[in-house]
């Protein structure tokens, strides 16, 4: 099992190598075109801003590597937006994978809900491959200030300040808002869920 | 529901966790990374690992510790103390640290805040303020409380949020190591001038202290140190106990 980690210029790459490791997986961190597309699992991890991202993205040609992965891929975090349609923020056009625009929280009806989204949440999904049942029971860690609306592809939702997508599935793209490197033993059950798909 | 987090922070000189009475006497409480493996296991929300002595001594930080940890715990943890720049923080998180905080750096040159959130987003920046109430006014201290700022908490606070902090980790200097109580009044009006989390901090020395952050302080997150460290509170008890007390909290 070969298992590439995008390498990029957002954060927590590393968090995901160790993440693996921690349930006896070893995987590259990678940009090389042709690592990355003979691998047998994709993670797209990241903490960071979209339009930067983005940016590097596109100067590396990244954004259309990505899109012609044909194994199974993991979007996380930024990851999983930077796989939607658009994001507001920097008003960024993102890859497309899930045709949904991110948008940035609105607390102004809740002002005591506080932004950005941060901590450990509940969510709501069907028993599925990557989220099983036992998964879906736990709490899972977020942060982030945007966030994909429940769309045609959403897999689980979790609701702060309004109902969103913690999750999305389409073909063999898979994406996490929550980061299930950093989600303790669920999160490791995610992860392995995934390499196992 | 999002729950209220209990942190464990580990002030570590020397690569040894340590905990102050008012930060100078310190007591040896063992070693960072073995500890914060321990409370992740018992089920602590996030870690803090602060270099307490760094920006006095003008120490780096301490990337090894960070990528030993951060190979060990499956949950978050930020790192603070000595650090001044976009590149210190690039370091930490390449390492595998989550979230950086910052304190003295920030509070002489507060275009970091922004830099930082520019370059890693606002939820890296964790901003630390430690503060003492004098004459009923809440001020701000540099380098572990030594240095008086004449800045006021809530402003800087504010200042601090609209310059791209993703965090408040608000410590009373006044409470810190006395055990008998967060500033619950102080994080009550914070926490109402602020619309990003906050992290209570200073002051606990029982699981009743934690419920008044939460309750009556409305803290998003509580940290503490000598009570998870000497076995004063434990962490599975504790969670029960602000359960059956109704505060939302990862079991």
């Amino acid at each position: 099992m070969k298992v590439a980690i995008l390498k990029y210029n957002a954060g927590n790459v590393f968090s995901v190598l160790h993440a693996l490791k921690r349930i006896g997986v070893d995987a590259a961190v990678t940009d090389d075109p042709t690592y990355l597309r003979s691998a047998d699992r994709v993670i797209f991890p990241g903490v960071g801003e979209a339009s930067t991202a983005m940016g590097y993205l596109r100067e590396h040609g990244l954004d259309e590597l990505i899109k012609s992965l044909t194994q199974p891929v993991l979007g996380i975090c930024i990851g999983m937006q930077l796989l939607c349609r658009h994001s507001e923020e920097g008003n960024t056009p993102c890859i497309g994978i899930f045709d949904v625009p991110v948008r940035r929280f609105d607390n102004s009806a809740a002002p005591d809900m506080k932004i950005p989204h941060m901590g450990w949440n509940t969510i709501e999904a069907a028993p599925g491959k990557l989220i099983d049942a036992r998964s879906a029971a736990g709490y899972l860690y977020f942060v982030h200030s945007f966030y994909a609306p429940v769309c045609e592809h959403t897999i689980a939702t979790c609701n702060y300040i309004t109902p969103f997508s913690a999750a999305l599935h389409k073909d063999n793209f898979y994406a996490t808002q929550f980061h299930p490197e950093k989600s303790g033993s669920v999160g490791e059950t995610i992860l392995k869920n995934f390499i196992t798909l | 529901m999002l729950a209220r987090r209990i942190i464990p922070c580990l002030d570590v000189k020397d690569g040894t966790t340590v905990k102050g009475v008012n930060f100078v006497n310190f007591k040896n409480a063992g070693d960072p990374v073995a500890l914060g493996k321990r409370y992740c296991d018992e089920g602590a929300d996030e870690l803090v690992f602060l270099d307490i002595t760094a920006s006095h001594e003008k120490r780096g930080t301490f990337i090894d510790m960070v990528r030993r940890v951060a190979e060990n715990v499956s949950i978050p943890f930020t790192v603070g103390g000595g650090i001044s720049s976009v590149h210190d923080v690039g370091r930490l998180l390449e390492a595998g640290a989550d979230k950086v905080s910052v304190n003295s750096a920030a509070l002489r040159r507060p275009e970091l805040i922004d830099e930082i959130a520019r370059h890693f987003g606002n939820q890296v920046c964790v901003l630390a303020i430690d503060a003492h109430c004098i004459n009923g006014k809440w001020t701000c201290y540099l380098n572990g409380g030594r240095i008086p700022t004449g800045r006021s908490l809530f402003e800087w606070a504010r200042e601090g949020q609209e310059r791209g902090a993703g965090e408040i980790l608000f410590t009373s200097m006044d409470h810190d190591g006395v055990k008998q109580g967060f500033a619950c009044d102080a994080l009550c009006e914070l926490s109402s001038q602020i619309h990003i989390p906050l992290i209570a901090s200073g002051g606990c020395g029982a699981r009743e202290h934690f419920l008044d952050a939460f309750a009556l302080g409305h803290a998003d997150a509580a940290l503490a140190a000598s009570v998870f460290h000497f076995n004063e509170v434990e962490i599975p008890a504790l969670k029960q106990y602000l359960h059956h007390a109704g505060i939302p909290v990862r079991l």
